[in-house]
């Protein structure tokens, strides 16, 4: 136990034991190179649309500088509430159902401050993004992982989640398409997890931020799953489909006694998303949808791309069909992720992020950000595979 | 034209350079395929050209652009089109266009010098029977051709290197 400084000793111990993020060490090391091409990043490459930006200049223009509702806009909600009415069938009232948050980062810290006590269990299956267990303790909750597996290509398998549950589990958090790995659900994995969650009775947080980004098949809302939509609260948001990460908006939908407890929280800490994001938010919902699929289908030809790259290197990898990250298994080469995203980056000046940084069962994998042009996809493959070839046994 | 078809269209249009096994990869085809696809194209003329667009400024060599805005009076039973085949068979004309407006046609050409150009308009164009007048404006600086920026700031990456 290290002595702490006189100031550190202030600080309230529950941050002072939150693990250090597992990536940081990389970033440093990264920014600090030429030339690297960066494959480390969670965010899209592309600039947001033009006609999102020009909606939140124009509302800039004309003077629209004022707080919204705690709820936020109800033009967004109403279109958020009719999106999910169309694409889903699910019917959430724009006006007690719904709020606009800062992000989903937001929506998720208030999801868990507004269920949880302290001592209630939320099971997170791992790996997973970063943010999912500092929540749930910062909240007082107790975080339970369960460790998702690759030969089940990291889904959620119902045996894996019944075995985690305790008489305190609360909550269970979903997050497919899934960062790191790129796993989704089908329609049939996430019901045989629904009949779980129904049989103890748990709630469900289904941070469904990558939903557009599904490459197979068609994207399953947990909460339009019958019998799951009054213990859901869903979440979503712009930041990926839409490249608006950096705008900080997002949003829950739910049942009007959690949203109600969630805008509670938020009226005081936030008091209400900016408004020229969510002006700009709206815009990408009326306007946005066709350089949102033009995006999608580029995210599409780049993942084939990864994915041919790293089998041809000789390296396990499971074909990810959501978001825009690959987690090929380097084990291959003899090194730890950790060894492996080091080396990567001194010798061949490649960065990516180690799968033990989002949870233990990312052990022997690495996460791959294919948000980056082909070129540079092209030649960050081309050096990767140099560094495996040479390591590999 | 099937959304794969107009996607390998749209990967060549991007990069020419691009190889039909790395359009295989990214659109989940079969190579062979996708080569038969480019040779029709390309015997059909979907396919007109491969282009390299050279920064010849960069080299050193100053060439002049001009556009030109062409007043015409159609022809009889040919229309503006005989005139502007005319115009656009001089290997110096880059390129045509029938517009809308206050003048008919906008021709840009090439030229070695600014007295080449002048030259070019005085005798080669403005004698064209059917061609009433010509404005002739310079071109001062290229900022984007077909779609690339030419000298602009170069384009950096701006996201912090490693996100979550």
């Amino acid at each position: 136990m290290t002595t702490l400084t006189e100031w550190e000793q202030r600080v309230s111990p529950t941050v002072r034991n939150m693990p250090p993020s597992g990536i940081r060490k990389y970033f440093d090391m990264a920014a600090e190179m030429k030339g690297v091409i960066s494959l480390g990043v969670g965010e899209p490459d592309f600039v947001t649309p033009w006609n999102i930006r020009e909606a939140c200049i124009y509302s800039l223009e004309q003077g629209k500088t004022m707080y919204t509702s705690n709820h936020g806009m109800l033009e967004l909600r109403e279109a958020i509430s009719g999106l999910y009415k169309e694409e889903t069938g699910l019917s959430y009232d724009p006006r007690s159902e719904i709020v606009i948050t800062v992000g989903v980062s937001e929506a998720l810290d208030l999801a868990m401050r507004a269920i949880l006590e302290p001592g209630d269990e939320v099971i997170i299956p791992e790996p997973c993004y970063v943010s999912y267990q500092a929540c749930v303790t910062l909240a007082k909750g107790v975080p339970v992982p369960v460790y998702t597996k690759l030969e089940n290509e990291f889904r959620l398998t119902p045996q894996e989640l019944e075995a985690a549950i305790t008489p305190r589990t609360k909550a269970l958090i979903l997050s497919y398409p899934c960062n790191p790995t790129g796993a989704i659900m089908t329609k049939a994995d996430l019901e045989a997890i629904a009949e779980i969650v129904a049989k103890h009775d748990l709630l469900v947080i289904s941070d469904e931020i990558y939903d557009k980004l599904t490459y197979e098949g068609t994207h399953t809302c947990f909460a339009s799953l019958p019998g799951m939509r009054d213990r859901t609260i869903l979440l979503n948001g712009f930041s990926k489909a839409y490249a608006m990460t950096g705008w900080r908006v997002g949003y829950a939908c739910g049942n009007k006694a959690f949203i109600d407890a969630m805008v509670k929280i938020h009226q005081y800490t936030m008091l209400c998303a900016p408004i020229t994001a969510q002006t700009a938010a709206l815009e990408a919902l009326r306007n946005g949808k066709s350089a949102m699929e033009d995006m999608v289908k580029q995210y599409d030809q780049r993942r084939r791309l990864m994915l041919h790259g790293f089998r041809e290197m000789g390296l396990d990898c499971f074909e990810p069909r959501g978001a825009f990250y690959i987690f090929p298994n380097i084990s291959k080469t003899g090194l730890t992720e950790e060894q492996f995203t080091e080396e990567l980056i001194k010798e061949a000046r490649v960065a990516v992020v180690p799968g033990t940084a989002f949870g233990e069962s990312g052990r022997g994998h690495v996460r791959v950000s294919y948000a980056a042009s082909v070129k540079n996809l092209s030649e960050a493959l081309d050096r990767i595979g140099k560094f495996v070839a040479k390591r590999l046994r | 034209m099937t959304r794969k078809e107009q996607q390998i269209l749209e990967l060549l249009e991007d990069d020419s350079r691009i190889t039909p096994e790395k359009i295989a990869v990214m659109l989940d085809m079969k190579q062979e395929e996708v080569e038969a696809k480019i040779a029709k194209w390309e015997e059909q003329k979907i396919i007109v050209k491969y282009n390299t667009i050279v920064n010849w400024e960069k080299l050193g060599y100053d060439s002049v652009t001009a556009m030109i805005e062409v007043k015409i009076t159609p022809q009889r039973d040919a229309g503006y089109d005989t005139i502007a085949e005319r115009i656009y068979r001089y290997p110096e004309v880059q390129a045509v266009m029938l517009m809308s407006g206050g003048y008919d046609l906008s021709v840009l050409i090439e030229g070695t010098s600014l007295r080449a150009v002048a030259n070019f308009v005085s005798e080669k164009l403005a004698t064209i029977d059917g061609v009433v007048s010509t404005g002739t404006h310079f071109v001062l600086k290229k900022y984007k051709m077909g779609g690339v920026i030419l000298n602009g700031k170069s384009d950096d990456d701006q996201r912090l290197v490693i996100t979550p």
